[in-house]
């Protein structure tokens, strides 16, 4: 009989290794498509030594000295037998990379000051739990950088500026930080429930695959046209000018208050590092973004 | 645009040979990674009179928290990208004054504050694509020394001697020039374009 927690936590070392070091397939493809196209010579530069970088990451080396803050996405089967299990699994399997791969310690104590030296801390790794039919679990690792987070915001719009005062948030945001956040970037939009809500919606857009868009056409149409919009900015891949400032913009929302428009906005840079696998009750594991090899 | 293959300790003439839009390489033993916190700790030891643990004239300072890892008792650098560097714009005119650093690498650019210093001493700013941690490490060969270590393997000043370093582009010069400065006015004049597609009065 397999140990549960030695199961979980030897996946999710493996999820956080992937994470670091290799891109999911799709941003990968999507940094090469923008090379392409691009004419402007700094841009090129910029796209260039990324693709160099990735080269040299995929032999098992960060691809980012920042390795992020540790967060995990959770859908939990309500049949899954091992749910009183994955807190310590999750916590266990960050301070195991933290040392292999190795992960740079980014847990830092913002009371007492300090870092905890493994990624782990107060509420730190956060788990995103989400219960959902079924008996299987499914982690996504979702380790996120702090340039791109410093940018991300929530705008409490009145609510008469209606749709185009929500793009307009996302656009100055933008035009605002420039390449700061490591640009070409994925900038996930929230719109409605409430503060906390909407950038709880714009932070899980992140995790949809890029150039799939809403399945509400009135969402993807606002999604096609904030692509287009940030894209005509010229800032570029680094903000250094060019055509590629994001790779895809994904939105969704929640019911409003009448009195509030509540907008979030989560900013990726282009090291969208995420990685994930589902854990069947007999304890099979199989990895979604980054396949064992010959699968 | 030039480029230049330059090696630590980098003189005042040198710097202010290099122009925005030029690329270098940096070698030699001159070379410390400084964040917020190490800039902070340099500024407050030379108020108090006290030397630090390197010599800052003449050298290349990054704004990085690496990865680093030790194997067999010695540090290596693992992963190093750059920060980014508008965080430092507080410290980084005063310390530039005060230490007479050539070379600041880091992303994103900084601002008046610094441009002006960098004029003033003769220095560079350079950007170094943001997230490449990988390929920053292969011209960061030797690690020489972990100071201040107990700020945090991020915040730490670690003594490096780079091979190579690079491609940095220089965005930031000492005539004043900031490629980034140019990038926002570029942007400001695409306004108006990118209103329209979102259907937006300026």
């Amino acid at each position: 009989m397999k140990d549960p927690q030695q199961v979980i936590t030897d996946a999710t070392v493996r999820l956080l290794t992937k994470a670091a070091t290799e891109l999911p397939d799709e941003v990968e493809t999507a940094l090469r498509e923008a090379y392409e196209r691009e004419t402007n010579e700094n841009a090129k530069t910029q796209l260039s030594a990324i693709l160099k970088n990735l080269e040299i990451a995929s032999t098992g080396v960060p691809m980012c000295q920042d390795t992020g803050i540790m967060i995990f996405y959770l859908k939990a089967g309500y049949d899954f037998p091992y749910l009183s299990e994955v807190e310590d699994a999750l916590a266990k399997a960050t301070r195991k990379a933290t040392e292999n791969v190795p992960l740079r310690p980014n847990a830092v104590n913002p009371i007492v000051g300090g870092n905890s030296g493994d990624n782990t801390g107060e509420k730190i790794p956060w788990l995103n739990w989400e219960l959902v039919p079924g008996d299987s679990l499914e982690i996504t690792a979702f380790p996120k950088g702090g340039g791109s987070e410093n940018v991300s915001i929530v705008g409490m719009l009145k609510p008469g500026v209606g749709l185009a005062g929500v793009k307009k948030l996302v656009v100055d945001n933008a035009m605002d930080y420039m390449g700061k956040a490591c640009s070409p970037n994925i900038i996930g939009v929230g719109i409605g429930g409430g503060a906390d809500i909407s950038l709880k919606i714009a932070k899980k857009q992140l995790l949809r695959p890029l150039n799939q868009r809403h399945p509400e056409p009135e969402v993807a149409e606002i999604e096609e046209e904030l692509i287009e919009a940030l894209n005509a900015t010229g800032i570029g891949p680094m903000g250094l000018g060019g055509k590629t400032t994001v790779l895809d913009v994904k939105v969704d929302y929640a019911m409003r208050h009448p009195a509030s428009l509540p907008v979030g906005v989560a900013v990726q840079c282009w090291a969208a590092r995420r990685s994930t696998a589902t854990i069947s009750k007999d304890l099979k594991v199989e990895y979604i973004t980054h396949p064992l090899e010959g699968k | 645009m030039a480029e230049y293959h330059l090696t630590t300790p980098i003189s005042e003439e040198e710097a202010r040979k290099l122009k925005v839009g030029d690329v270098i390489y940096v070698s030699g033993e001159h070379v410390y990674t400084a964040r917020d916190e190490a800039h902070e700790r340099a500024l407050e030891m030379y108020e108090k009179g006290e030397k630090p643990p390197v010599e800052f004239e003449g050298s290349v300072v990054y704004h990085v928290g690496p990865v680093a890892q030790k194997k067999d008792g010695e540090w290596n650098i693992v992963s190093a990208g750059p920060t980014t560097s508008i965080r430092m714009e507080i410290f980084e005119d005063e310390f530039l004054r005060n230490y007479k650093a050539r070379v600041i690498i880091g992303k994103g650019g900084m601002a008046d504050r610094t441009l002006a210093a960098l004029k003033e001493v003769g220095a560079v700013y350079c950007s170094f694509t943001g997230g490449c941690g990988a390929l920053a490490a292969r011209g960061l060969k030797e690690v020489r020394a972990y100071e201040w270590s107990d700020l945090g393997m991020p915040e730490a000043l670690w003594v490096i001697t780079a091979e190579e370093f690079g491609p940095l582009m220089v965005t930031m010069d000492s005539h004043g020039n900031s490629l980034h400065d140019d990038a926002d006015d570029q942007v400001s004049t695409k306004k108006a374009e990118v209103y329209s597609i979102i259907g937006v009065e300026e």
